[in-house]
């Protein structure tokens, strides 16, 4: 043990944990942290980075509805998520418009929406838990919530594994087999909404991109094994989780923004190391 | 309990009907006005193994992939052991050109193999030993026993072909659809997979065959199909002679 004059380790980590709000807050964070994980390998491997950044931004506007109606936000922000899940699924089958471009059309007038709805009420102060999160304001509630949409999210992973795996890599493969590949791609951007909305208290609407994508990107430089790549993604996340809560709580910085760069910093440890022993391979 | 991918999976095949039956096909991909195949017909019988030839263009893999049920026929029909596209699925196996599969996904050899039992398998279930002895054995006979724990992405061409085959092996289709399997690939693997597709033909399995490899073609093959801009051309020894110095 760290033993400095005046500074005792046990003590330090074990003083947060003292005040519930902060146990529930860890607790979310740790859950979030693992389901944005264990999705985020299909959002970097299937390169649907953009889609999730997308999913996110446009679930304000429900939020939004939900806030100004009194009705759970959850609700509010699932039924968004849903609608633009099903939309962008809608568009791109078509096939007219390029399926980015769509994405970029949609996400930013629903995101517009919101901040035009928030626009229309005085305090402002309940709308940037939103935009950037408040997980000492977990809720009982909500950390239920967020365990029952997490073990939802990660039983249909994993029941539907050697099918999503497959159609991740050759779809050609799968069709011949009779897989419909669109109706999976649907069920990953229906899962992608509901792992959204549990991350939206934690880090809010504009960073959740960064739990789906970093942790995931970065435990793809480490490993070549898909479910061993959920498992270091979900690791890097729960521990990023951790440290940016911690590093919140004695510094009083944003948590949520502290969780994300905690996150940028293990990508960039993957990446120097992945940097380093190609170079040593070579 | 099964749940298989199509519910049609258990249609028995029609007795006596060829291995693959085209008639008057025309096919055009998804948006695009013009089709690529222009009412071609053809016949393939059980246990022979044809070449497809043509130069690029021609509808080769549009063909193929009508086949294996990837496009929709705007006219026409497709009869496999006497049933429609994807009344058997099970039965046939395609092969895609290279370029269509993610090679840098994390997976390894062993685990692509054994995507040719999935279909076997169906929703939720789990592949058993059984289906991981057969996944193993075409490994061997592929010669890529070494290799079976790499990450697809670290084969050569040659390699990742033979692995393509072996999952079409673990299959156990009756009918091989192989796109352009010789294209680029080294004399190693070209060995390999003639062995391969000889012995299959010993066992009554039927495969077409695109390939640019027009040399030896008669003794290889007991029938050429050639395509020109979409339409069946009758095969002539000018192909030869035109292709195969190219």
């Amino acid at each position: 043990m760290m033993e400095i004059e005046g500074f005792d380790l046990l003590d330090w980590l074990l003083e947060p944990l003292r005040f519930s709000f902060m146990r529930t807050g860890l607790m979310a964070a740790i859950l979030v942290g693992i389901i944005c994980a264990a999705l985020g390998a299909y959002v970097v491997l299937r390169r649907m980075a953009f889609i999730g950044d997308a999913l996110a931004h446009t679930v304000l506007p429900g939020l939004v509805v939900a806030y100004l109606n009194r009705w759970n936000l959850f609700g509010g922000a699932i039924t968004a998520g849903i609608v633009t899940a099903l939309g962008i699924g809608w568009v791109s089958r078509r096939g007219q418009i390029r399926e980015d471009t769509a994405i970029g059309v949609i996400f930013t007038a629903m995101f517009a929406l919101g901040i035009l709805l928030m626009s229309t009420v005085r305090s402002f102060r309940d709308f940037t838990h939103m935009l950037f999160g408040n997980i000492l304001g977990v809720s009982r509630a909500d950390l239920t919530l967020i365990a029952i949409i997490g073990a939802g999210v990660i039983t249909t992973l994993a029941l539907l594994h050697k099918e999503l795996e497959l159609t991740s890599y050759d779809h050609i493969h799968a069709q011949t087999i009779g897989i419909n590949a669109d109706r999976l791609r649907f069920t990953l951007l229906i899962l992608l909404a509901f792992t959204v909305v549990t991350s939206i208290q934690v880090v809010g609407v504009i960073l959740t991109s960064a739990l789906l994508v970093t942790p995931a990107a970065a435990a793809s430089l480490i490993t070549n094994n898909l479910p061993r790549m959920m498992l270091v993604a979900a690791l890097i996340a729960v521990f990023s989780a951790v440290a940016g809560l911690y590093v919140s709580f004695y510094t009083n910085v944003a948590s949520g923004a502290a969780i994300v760069l905690t996150c940028t910093a293990c990508f960039g440890i993957a990446w120097a190391m992945s940097v380093i022993r190609h170079q040593v391979m070579r | 309990m099964r749940f298989a991918y199509n519910r049609r999976y258990y249609a028995d095949p029609l007795s006596g009907a060829p291995a693959l039956e085209v008639c008057d096909l025309t096919v055009a991909h998804p948006g695009a006005r013009h089709p690529v195949l222009h009412g071609v017909s053809l016949t393939l019988q059980t246990g022979t193994r044809v070449a497809l030839v043509g130069p690029n263009g021609s509808g080769k893999s549009t063909l193929l992939k009508a086949i294996a049920g990837l496009l929709r026929p705007q006219q026409g029909t497709i009869r496999i052991y006497g049933l429609p596209v994807g009344g058997c699925h099970h039965r046939v196996a395609y092969l895609p050109q290279r370029s269509e599969i993610d090679w840098r996904f994390p997976i390894n050899v062993r685990r692509l193999v054994l995507a040719g039992r999935y279909v076997h398998l169906g929703w939720l279930r789990w592949p058993g030993k059984a289906d991981w002895q057969r996944v193993d054995a075409a490994l061997e006979r592929l010669g890529l026993e070494a290799l079976a724990e790499r990450q697809i992405g670290a084969l050569s061409g040659g390699q990742q072909q033979r692995a393509l085959l072996a999952r079409a092996l673990v299959q156990e289709a009756d009918l091989l659809l192989l796109d352009e399997p010789l294209t680029g690939v080294d004399a190693e693997t070209r060995a390999t997979i003639a062995t391969v597709l000889d012995d299959l033909k010993q066992r009554g399995k039927t495969s077409l065959i695109a390939t640019h490899h027009l040399d030896r073609l008669a003794d290889e093959y007991d029938d050429i199909i050639a395509l020109e801009d979409g339409r069946r051309r009758a095969f002539t020894n000018d192909h030869v002679l035109v292709h195969a110095g190219g």
